[in-house]
């Protein structure tokens, strides 16, 4: 297992290192000028200096490498520093990667909107997972009831309607003509745990968003369960447990779900990234202040620093979880280890 | 062990001629047949694209003049779909946004399918391509999508419609990028089914009569490996609108000269308290739409099944 495990890491690497290369790539050699968006006044010798104090003057190779050395090592020993609260080396003059529009470290800035993101995404999630598989298990273990009918259908209306739809005819009928719930998400509320009535604003804007995205969510994971349950009923070794006498509740229970929910929880940790690039979405509907919006924002003002920065890290989180996922399988099915 | 009986049967079966010939197109339409939602989708499907290539012949609208004495009206029979902020026939755009999304989808999966097929049919025919092209499948599903194309849009908007015009260049762009994204699946079936194809005995035969190697991946190959394509293909469709949806609806995607069914639903969000039926239409759209292309999807799925056919 030791061994499966440290190949899976050395594997990734080399795919961090080209995925941050393309994005660097991509943003640097895009086609525009950086200082485009500064006011028309400035004079052009003023700007060339800008230019050179932005380092564009240097060959892209350089700027790739220095841009690594920006990512992988000084913000890494940054996230470090502040974590354990300890100084390593030059700590106060370590340059770190600065947004142009927030003229702050571009990860501190991600870090303060993070919260949000989490927050209704998170929740979404969780959620999403605790309707699924159960509905997933009993629509495969009832195949063609009218259950089984229902929830396929619903998933499959749930998985092919676009949250941005949903989303909007959510808004139409609960926030504007039901007036249950705000239309916009209000990131500056502070949730006071001993108060019931902060409880309950957070509670009542968090509603729409988690209720959109968590049968989202739910309809893909729902067609999944069922598809990997119904996969392993028709095994040999569940007739060969029903044969040798056992009852119907051990053979789902034991035999079955073990076997069908090891592919589904590699699903689920797949699944994770995907939740922070759903939130460029649904944080635009609800206008959620968290990373999809900062993304988008940061794009609107061409920050170049800020849109690598995150697009890196939603890289990175795909990376990390298809490493999860594939250490997990291993973990849970034995056979894996060994390929 | 067989008996003189069995051996008997097998051998009437054998030289039996079979009362009618069963093509293998008439049996996958038999099996599609069976399931009910593909047929409801194929049905759904005939009726939008009708709508959208005639509608706006039938319809008369223009959908472009500006009529802001009539601005946001609710649905009439005047306008069946009510009117915008500037008094445009909501319908009529609609109808015509229809045309530029269903494109947009179709082209960007030709486009996707293709790229996915030839990688998967070189790297599953070839053993030295193999190796890199897999590690550039595995590079391109770890590349976070959606982030990439917001920025690839952004950057490269203006220089493209410099060179080819507003609108031609922002088509290509989109069906470009998402077709260059959404090749990867295909391209790992594909391979998985050709390596497996590449080892039958008619690819062997066909290899020892000296046949090309161009030859036995056009004839003897492809036609092999065509079922998770067309799979894939139904499927590609519904996720390139939902994505190009998904752009226009950030603001990322086409101008608002050139409506498409996302960009519909993004000039109605901003309306939604005195217009929230402008948001209904282009939505309802969509959704019908990819509803009808994955149900679609999922009966070529059942009916190219080998083993499901022949259960029926």
């Amino acid at each position: 297992m030791g061994r499966y495990v440290i190949r899976r890491l050395l594997l990734a690497i080399p795919t961090v290192i080209a995925i941050g290369f393309v994005i660097f790539a991509i943003l640097d050699l895009a086609p525009g000028d950086p200082t485009s968006n500064l006011p028309l006044n400035i004079p052009p010798e003023t700007r060339e200096q800008i230019r050179r104090a932005l380092g564009l003057d240097q060959p892209f190779v350089i700027r790739w490498l220095k841009w690594m050395q920006l990512m992988f090592i000084n913000e890494p020993l940054h996230m470090i520093e502040s974590i354990f609260n300890i100084c390593i080396g030059d700590c106060e003059n370590r340059v770190r990667i600065v947004s142009w529009a927030g003229r702050a470290p571009a990860l501190d800035i991600i870090w303060g909107r993070l919260p949000q993101t989490l927050w209704v995404l998170g929740t979404a999630f969780i959620i999403g997972i605790l309707i699924a598989v159960p509905t997933g298990i009993l629509s495969a273990y009832k195949q063609y009831s009218w259950f089984d009918n229902v929830g396929t259908f619903f998933s499959m209306v749930g998985f092919s309607v676009p949250t941005f739809f949903t989303g909007l005819v959510a808004i139409v009928i609960f926030a504007v003509n039901l007036r249950w719930f705000p239309s916009i998400y209000d990131t500056t509320h502070h949730v006071d745990w001993t108060d019931w009535n902060s409880i309950l604003i957070q509670i009542k804007q968090m509603i729409m968003p988690v209720a959109v995205l968590s049968l989202f969510n739910a309809a893909a994971l729902t067609r999944f369960t069922r598809a990997s349950v119904l996969d392993n009923l028709n095994e040999d070794y569940v007739r060969t447990a029903r044969s040798k006498g056992l009852g119907e509740r051990p053979v789902v229970t034991v035999h079955v779900l073990r076997n069908s929910m090891i592919p589904v929880v590699t699903l689920i940790a797949l699944q994770i990234p995907g939740i922070f690039a759903g939130a460029i979405i649904t944080e635009q509907i609800f206008r959620i202040n968290g990373l999809g919006a900062l993304l988008i924002t940061a794009i609107g003002q061409s920050d170049v620093p800020m849109v690598q920065t995150l697009t890196f890290i939603f890289a990175v989180l795909i990376v990390v979880f298809n490493l999860v996922a594939d250490v997990t399988y291993g973990l849970l099915d034995p056979r894996i280890r060994y390929d | 062990m067989s008996t003189t009986q069995e051996r008997l049967d097998v051998e009437q079966a054998a030289t039996a001629t079979p009362e009618r010939y069963r093509s293998l197109r008439s049996d996958v339409w038999r099996q599609f047949r069976r399931h009910k939602g593909a047929i409801v989708g194929l049905a759904l499907m005939a009726i939008v694209v009708f709508a959208i290539l005639v509608g706006p012949f039938l319809w008369g609208g223009d959908g472009v003049t500006p009529d802001t004495l009539n601005a946001n009206k609710t649905p009439s029979w005047e306008h069946p779909m009510g009117t915008d902020n500037l008094g445009r026939d909501v319908m009529a755009r609609v109808l015509v946004g229809g045309r530029i999304s269903l494109a947009v989808g179709v082209t960007a999966m030709v486009v996707g399918i293709t790229l996915g097929t030839s990688v998967g049919v070189l790297s599953g025919f070839f053993r030295k391509l193999d190796g890199p092209l897999m590690r550039l499948t595995d590079l391109f599903l770890a590349l976070p999508v959606l982030p990439l194309l917001l920025v690839v849009m952004m950057l490269f908007r203006e220089p493209l419609t410099e060179t080819f015009g507003q609108n031609a260049g922002i088509f290509l762009l989109v069906v470009s990028i998402i077709g260059a994204t959404s090749w990867m699946t295909t391209a790992r079936v594909v391979r998985g089914q050709v390596l497996t194809v590449k080892e039958k005995e008619f690819v062997l035969a066909a290899n020892s009569i000296g046949t090309r190697k161009r030859n036995i991946v056009m004839r003897h190959i492809l036609p092999n490996v065509l079922s998770p394509v067309m799979v894939a293909a139904a499927l590609g469709v519904a996720q390139a609108i939902i994505t190009e949806s998904a752009l226009s609806f950030l603001g990322l995607g086409f101008p608002p000269s050139f409506p498409t069914w996302g960009r519909l639903l993004f000039d109605a969000k901003d309306y939604l308290p005195t217009n929230p039926w402008r948001v209904i239409w282009p939505g309802i759209m969509i959704s019908l739409t990819v509803i009808s292309v994955n149900f679609i999807g999922d009966g070529l799925r059942d009916a190219l099944d080998p083993k499901l056919r022949s259960k029926s």
